[in-house]
């Protein structure tokens, strides 16, 4: 008779617990920026944490929820522009405007996911473009807001973040760390949740999950609402950083989804390691071959393409599935099973 | 020796990482009608399809005439003249009776079916000819089926199930114009799982066992304890 | 008056937007692909009128004779080349490449041709007008909607009357089943590709006459035939032409209260479609 084995189920693996304790030097490092980066180094690291957080907001929607958005950008403008009347309009202290900024957003995409859900793959996509255009047409109409040629953030509201450029530079950094890694910590708790493996089902086979109880039309839309309200918020961290809001700039698709989507693409969608690995490449190629515009963008869309033909994983996808490797403990893994028989 | 019409040799099918077939055998003359049979997942259909150029296949696993076809499209395999008629009848649904029909014969080869001669072999499908194709019977679909493969004046007609989920009268009527559809020369493989109807149409029959051909013999002299060694794999 | 007239010229309007829409639709019919790159591609088709008007000295609507098949041929290309490796059950590559696509085509007009806004001159005829009763219509909207028309016309006469329109029913029903037949998947779909930018061509041609255009124009083309597609009804390409029409005269009437307010008129009419009729006015298939 042989014994039962005793299996246990993990999440943890070597590499993310050596990962995870590696993090704490990491975060104390990128705390401590502001003393050791140089000005145009410390905005370049905050342009890249916001960028990153956009990235893993939208392989959540896309990657796991299976919602290709190419609108998100109607959400970083709304932040924006949300950010700038709360502060400019409404008086209040930016620290009081950022959450506001997120149940703002919070609130907004529930009925725009209600009303385009009606729609379904790549008319979805077409959908959240519409309404970005809606709301870029929208806000355009806003007189006090600068209407067409947009407005600049006060200098007041400005100095009311710190006293001294040093330190407002330093408070921009902490706002940006601090949101990139909110935006990682809300996504790591969401997909090691109950709605994260009815995710990761839905991401495997939606057919399959619905069939399993899963009501993916709720999941989907948590999902939804939860990514554009923290997408508003980078939103409102972009233009508190670049001090000035237009129509076209708050929504531009180039910049907030175009980019965003290539460097998902690029770095491994469905994975949470991908769109990180994605923005550090992206702007490692950005920095190292000088911004070259046109051609820049030509190159990217032909990368995104070859990729997604022939390694649709993307580089992280593609490390994984050679070495099983996974930085953060998101799936669970059984160990103690007996070998198989030859 | 001739070649045999077709031939399938140590012939293996995956499914991602499911084997399905393990190394059949199989040949049909010219003219014969060879029946296959076997328990459901028994890995017939797999071994139709393949023939069919539906799934990918070694070439010199599957030969026509003397060629391997094992790795071409199915386009490509209709185009020698070897029609499927598959299970579950699959017809369009936006297409008409006689549009199925028609579009069977989309390779213009030459032969004695044509969409009269099909409407001669199964009247009712003339008085159906413009209704929407799914909203005939069963019965009536695998008429359209058979039509529609007959259409293109195949050598070879592989016939998966023909039988499956219809009433006995239908599959007794269908099984009588078998002989009037396979007696020009054509030539034929016919899947069942009714062993009867089977053996009753058939010259050889091979049985197949979890993947493996576990029979092979004379329709009208194998003995019934063979055929349910062979079926039950016991 | 005056509202009659910008209804009829929202009704002309939805003949060109039923243009841009009818190539969308034919190859969400045939192969459920939609295609993000489609705006862009009008947009292509006028600059390639625009090379051969300057390069030979031909009249934009004279050029058509080579855009036409000049597109057909990139359609070809592209779907065989390219596009037909992404088709399958994930959603994501054909949105993702299409999506590449896009950017990749927008970005290679910009550096070919520059921003600067453009126009294709057909001459007197762009200026040309007739009387129909009580209003004034330009003889172009007119022709633009009467070619809408017959495009769907003939579209809709080869999907139902001819082999080739068998064909592509057959293999947009069952591909695999379509292929024991003698139909060759890739070579089907990219005749229907080439057939969908064939169409295209005549949208931007008839575009660049209309107004200016230049490379990023496309995205706004791309959502105005989305719009007309989905008002219209998935699969019904009259339904297109319907939903044109609808999205037209939206726009021309929200333009009549304001000028800043016409396209933002045609997208709220189109959202509010979305919420009562999902499915849009005349559907045939499902998404």
């Amino acid at each position: 008779m042989t014994l039962r084995p005793t299996l246990t189920v993990t999440r943890r693996t070597r590499l993310s617990t050596a990962w995870l304790i590696l993090l704490v030097p990491i975060m104390l490092l990128l705390i401590a920026a502001p003393w050791w980066a140089g000005r145009a180094d410390l905005r370049l690291m905050g342009e890249i944490a916001l960028y990153m957080s956009l990235a893993v907001l939208w392989n959540l929607l896309a990657g796991y929820a299976g919602l290709v958005s190419v609108g998100q950008q109607a959400y970083v403008g709304f932040g924006g522009y949300l950010f700038f009347a709360l502060t400019m309009l409404a008086g209040l202290h930016p620290y009081t405007a950022l959450p506001l900024v997120v149940l703002a957003g919070f609130v907004i995409s529930a009925p725009v996911a209600v009303l385009i859900f009606r729609l379904r793959g790549a008319y979805f996509a077409i959908g959240t473009w519409v309404v970005a255009e809606v709301f870029r047409l929208s806000f355009a109409q806003v007189s006090s807001l600068g209407g067409g040629s947009g407005t600049s953030l006060s200098p007041d509201i400005v100095r009311s973040l710190a006293d001294g450029r040093d330190a407002r530079e330093a408070v921009a950094w902490w706002l940006a760390l601090g949101a990139v890694v909110l935006v990682i910590g809300a996504v790591v708790w969401l997909l090691r949740s109950r709605q994260g493996v009815a995710l990761t089902a839905i991401r495997d086979n939606e057919l399959a999950a619905r069939s399993l109880g899963i009501d993916i039309w709720r999941t989907k839309f948590t999902v939804y609402v939860l990514v554009s309200g923290l997408t508003a918020l980078i939103g409102a961290l972009i233009f508190l950083q670049k001090l000035r809001i237009s129509p076209d700039a708050a929504f531009s698709a180039n910049d907030w989804t175009a980019f965003v989507i290539f460097i998902v693409v690029i770095g491994g969608i469905g994975t949470l390691e991908g769109p990180i690995l994605g923005t550090l490449v992206f702007f490692a190629l950005r920095e190292t071959l000088a911004d070259l515009g046109t051609l820049y963008l030509i190159a990217l869309g032909v990368v995104a393409i070859v990729i997604m033909l022939f390694a649709p994983r993307g580089l992280w996808g593609f490390l994984r599935d050679r070495w099983g490797l996974e930085l953060f403990p998101l799936s669970r893994r059984v160990s103690g099973l007996a070998k198989k028989e030859a | 020796m001739p070649d045999a019409l077709l031939a399938l040799q140590a012939l293996n099918a995956h499914y991602g990482d499911f084997q399905a077939l393990y190394g059949v055998n199989l040949s049909v003359e010219p003219g014969e009608v060879v029946a296959v049979i076997g328990a459901n997942g028994a890995g017939k259909t797999t071994m139709l399809r393949s023939i069919a150029g539906l799934l990918r296949n070694a070439p010199e696993a599957i030969r026509w005439k003397g060629q391997g076809i094992g790795a071409l499209r199915a386009d490509q395999v209709a185009a020698l003249g070897i029609a499927l008629v598959p299970e579950g009848r699959l017809l369009f649904p936006s297409l008409s009776v006689e549009e199925n029909l028609i579009i069977g014969g989309q390779l213009g080869r030459k032969g004695p079916w044509s969409l009269q001669r099909v409407y001669d072999l199964f009247p009712i499908l003339k008085e159906r000819r413009h209704q929407q194709s799914t909203s005939l019977s069963g019965g009536q679909q695998q008429m359209v089926a058979i039509g529609r493969a007959l259409m293109s004046n195949p050598e070879l007609v592989l016939m998966d199930e023909i039988s499956l989920g219809l009433a006995p009268v239908i599959i007794r009527q269908i099984y009588e114009a078998l002989p009037g559809i396979v007696g020009e020369g054509l030539t034929a493989v016919i899947v069942e799982q009714d062993i009867a109807k089977a053996l009753s149409v058939s010259q050889r029959v091979y049985c197949l066992q979890e993947g493996r051909v576990s029979l092979e013999g004379q329709s009208q002299s194998v003995p019934r304890e063979e055929i349910t060694r062979a079926y039950f794999g016991v | 008056m005056d509202w009659l007239n910008a209804i009829i010229q929202g009704t002309l309007l939805g003949g060109l937007y039923a243009l841009f829409a009818a190539g969308l639709s034919l190859i969400f019919g045939v192969m459920r692909l939609v295609n993000i790159a489609h705006g862009d591609l009008i947009v292509l088709s006028a600059y390639i009128a625009l090379s051969f008007g300057v390069s030979l000295g031909l009249n934009p609507l004279v050029a058509l004779l080579l855009v036409v098949p000049s597109m057909a041929l990139i359609g070809y290309a592209l779907q065989r080349l390219i596009l037909n490796r992404t088709m399958g059950e994930d959603l994501l590559p054909p949105l993702l490449v299409t999506f590449g696509l896009s950017v990749i085509l927008q970005n290679v007009l910009l550096m070919g041709y520059s921003a600067d806004p453009q126009n294709l001159q057909a001459g007197a005829i762009e200026t040309a007008s007739v009387n129909l009763g009580p209003v004034a219509v330009g003889v172009m909207p007119v022709l633009v909607f009467v070619t809408a028309v017959v495009v769907i016309a003939a579209l809709q006469w080869m999907f139902y009357r001819t082999a080739l329109g068998r064909a592509f029913r057959a293999t947009s029903d069952r591909q695999d089943v379509a292929q024991l037949m003698g139909l060759n998947r890739a070579h089907i779909f990219g005749l229907a590709m080439a057939l969908s930018l064939a169409v295209t061509a005549l949208a931007g041609v008839f575009l660049g006459i209309r107004t200016a255009f230049d490379p990023a124009a496309g995205g706004a083309r791309l959502i105005f035939g989305f719009e007309a597609v989905i008002i219209g009804g998935l699969g019904n390409l009259w339904g297109t032409l319907a939903g044109g029409v609808i999205l037209g005269v939206a726009q021309t009437l929200g333009a009549k209260i304001d000028p800043g307010y016409q396209i933002l008129a045609g997208h709220i009419v189109f959202l509010i479609i979305l919420a009562l009729r999902p499915r849009g006015l005349f559907p045939r298939i499902d998404g």
